[in-house]
């Protein structure tokens, strides 16, 4: 109990058109992330579907009825934003249950519910403790029960992690993905952190500009982009584009290197294409099936894991992902090798994938 | 150009509060060093002490082979750049890389001279003309970033600058300020929170908490040894996983029964604590020998996939390539794959092996 279905939502505020025709599809029990970057119209989308913002054109259905003109609170769903703050003079428990208490639920059912998020929180032996008693990622724990001690249709959340420091973030991730799994409930999750959104979505929506780019599981959303758009968004680091044009058997680029055309590729003309590599589509060892291109070390960026290295193409510079004991010195000669198997290519003007 | 020596750096507030206690850096002519550390951690005061915005309550800082306690900021020959602020919109390219220099009220000779020569660095001499609109947004960096050089000082101090971009282009700034520190061998200390960046800029970290030094390294070796459990939990994204272990017949055992290589040196039936990056540890199929484990949760990243996985009790974040398969809620198998973790002394909370 908790489809929703939003069909051409248009909104303008002035002469900012923050909806330009937004459709979404959610499935009942999804953890559905819509995912832009800020301005793309993530949180007028979430307000529109909570009622909180008045369409201008479009629908919303909920469980197959029209919601579209109704009431927020007849649309039985909870908002839960980024404001984490808790009473200070109410215990755990007091904080939790204050959503309830506001409806005038039966105490026992008060605290049978209390008690039920409590333990999916694993904060049960906090459940006496006032917030001054309490760690940071403690409070975070129990505002977010607060938010969840009722059962809605659906959850809808507004960047509800941009406040925490990475450690948080990151706990907090698996911790929702855990909860969303015993809940089973509908989650539709806005944010601009495409790790979030790749991490915990069971289906990602890409907004940009008031308009849906593509819609699709994390895994598709990263490895086919629908536009470069979509390709320089989602993966980090960005996935490196580099201006080319076909001519014959060969991509040749906009600093003279040039590379063998894939064969999806060969019905393209002359017009103006974009090469997409991911970093860890690219590698600095020798491959001799492979194709190269030959460029100068820019800089060497060690992240642990993995270093990343930048090579200068002559004016363009790439981003290869290398093992972390990789060395080098800033302007020595490096043959990059290139996965084309896995290279994308788009069109220039339009932007958009071309298909293989 | 010159190296900056701290010695016994102490700052106290007036209202008693100890921001840095007792801090002894060196930092190498033409290093790029980098302060990192959470909010509160001293490394913002550090900065303004060497920078002479704020006077210590004891300890000497060298800069170059000048003790600089008494000199006011003006005097220390180094640059403070806070924030790369956006530029200038109805400037030109040339007017916004002049704009600190004419502030300061140099001869237009002088201007022009090293307006020139930080644009030939930049490779921004065809752009001199151009207004901000018709740059690119790596075009508008490499500007800012120029502004910030030309004034040519003994040391750049850096605080936090990239904070308030956007991820993408902030990505791209870390990039260029490490190819270009590197081009012009300056001294830089850099102060940052965010441990990403650290481990990508700086040729040594030093790690602060609390005012106190926890660590100073090459970022591999802060990433692969962390001296202090506080370093091991502060270094890395998923965050190193830190298991009770105790050493028998040889081996280390985690309570969830997970075998790792142990290190040498190390005495028996003691408790301590192991540091096992995510990517030390792999999922095999279930009953493979390895120790049963069950998936908690799957995070896929494109080019990596995360699982948080219950072993015995313990939570682990294991790191694998992006073909792996391993549904939530599926029985599977751990294993260490990686070299001996450190150690740490679960009560001094420091690495012992």
């Amino acid at each position: 109990m908790g489809a929703i279905h939003a069909k051409g939502m248009r909104k303008a505020f002035g002469d900012v058109q923050a909806l330009d025709g937004v459709a979404l599809d959610v499935p009942d029990g999804a953890f559905f992330v819509v995912l832009g970057p800020s301005g793309a119209g993530k949180t007028t989308t979430l307000r529109a579907i909570a009622g909180l913002e008045k369409l201008d054109a479009g629908s919303v259905h909920l469980d197959g009825l029209d919601a579209t003109r109704a009431a927020p609170a007849a649309r039985d769903l909870a908002m839960v934003f980024q404001n984490y703050a808790l009473f200070p003079k109410k215990t755990a428990a007091e904080n939790i249950a204050s959503p309830l208490r506001a409806r005038k639920l039966p105490a026992n059912e008060i605290t049978a519910a209390t008690q039920r998020v409590a333990e999916l929180l694993h904060i049960e032996r906090l459940l006496q403790r006032r917030p001054a008693q309490m760690s940071g990622g403690e409070m975070q724990r129990v505002a977010l029960a607060r938010a969840l001690v009722r059962e809605p249709r659906a959850f809808l959340m507004d960047e509800p992690l941009t406040n925490l420091d990475l450690k948080l973030r990151v706990e907090m991730r698996t911790e929702l993905t855990r909860i969303h799994r015993s809940l089973g409930r509908t989650f539709l999750y806005v944010t601009n952190d495409q790790v979030e959104a790749l991490s915990m979505a069971d289906q990602i929506a890409v907004l940009r500009a008031g308009a849906v780019q593509q819609v699709g599981v994390p895994r598709e959303i990263y490895e086919r982009p629908v536009n470069r758009w979509v390709a320089g968004f989602v993966g980090s680091p960005r996935m490196n584009l580099l201006p080319c044009r076909p001519e014959g058997r060969e991509l040749v680029g906009e600093h003279g290197w040039s590379l063998p055309r894939p064969p999806w590729a060969m019905g393209e003309s002359g017009r103006p294409l974009l090469l997409g590599l991911r970093a860890e589509d690219l590698s600095l060892e020798r491959r001799d099936e492979h194709a190269t291109l030959g460029g100068r070390l820019y800089a060497l960026e060690p992240l642990g894991d993995r270093t990343l290295v930048d090579v200068d193409l002559g004016g363009t510079v790439i981003k290869v992902k290398a093992r972390p004991s990789v060395t080098g010195r800033p302007g020595e000669s490096l043959s990059v090798a290139v996965d084309l198997d896995r290279a994308h290519l788009f069109d220039a003007e339009t932007g958009d994938a071309i298909p293989r | 150009m010159a190296g900056i020596e701290i010695t016994g750096l102490h700052k106290r507030f007036p209202d008693g509060t100890v921001a840095v206690e007792r801090l002894d850096l060196s930092i190498a002519d033409g290093e790029l060093f980098v302060m990192l550390g959470p909010s509160g951690c001293g490394k913002t005061t550090t900065l303004r002490a060497i920078a002479g915005l704020e006077r210590q309550t004891e300890g000497h800082i060298d800069i170059g082979e000048t003790r600089v306690d008494d000199l006011p900021p003006a005097d220390r020959d180094i640059a403070m750049v806070f924030q790369f602020y956006a530029l200038y919109p109805h400037m030109r390219t040339r007017d916004n890389i002049a704009f600190p220099l004419r502030a300061e009220g140099l001869p237009e000779a002088t201007v022009r001279e090293r307006v020139d020569e930080a644009a030939r660095m930049l490779q921004l001499e065809a752009l001199l003309d151009r207004r901000p609109s018709r740059l690119s947004g790596g075009e508008q960096q490499r500007v800012a970033l120029a502004r910030a050089l030309v004034r040519q000082p003994q040391a750049f101090l850096m605080d936090e600058p990239l904070t308030n971009l956007d991820a993408e282009i902030r990505a791209d700034m870390r990039t260029e300020i490490k190819h270009l520190q590197s081009r012009l061998g300056t001294t830089m200390a850099y102060v940052t929170h965010d441990q990403l960046e650290a481990m990508s800029l700086g040729h040594r970290i030093a790690i602060l908490n609390k005012g106190r030094l926890e660590q100073v390294g090459t970022p591999m070796e802060v990433y692969d040894r962390p001296a202090t459990l506080f370093c091991a939990r502060f270094i890395g994204s998923p965050p190193m996983n830190l298991v009770p272990v105790s050493l028998d017949d040889g081996a280390l055992r985690t309570t969830g029964g997970l075998a790792l290589e142990p290190p040498e040196g190390i005495a028996r039936g003691r408790e301590v604590v192991a540091g096992v990056r995510p990517e030390a540890l792999e999922l095999v199929a279930s009953g493979d020998g390895a120790t049963p484990a069950r998936v908690v949760s799957e995070e896929v990243l494109g080019d990596e996939v995360i699982y948080v996985v219950d072993a015995g009790g313990h939570d682990l974040h294991v790191r694998m390539p992006p073909a792996s398969r391993f549904a939530a809620g599926a029985a599977v198998g751990v294993r260490h794959t990686g070299a001996p973790p450190p150690l740490y002394d679960p009560d001094t909370e420091l690495v012992l092996a």
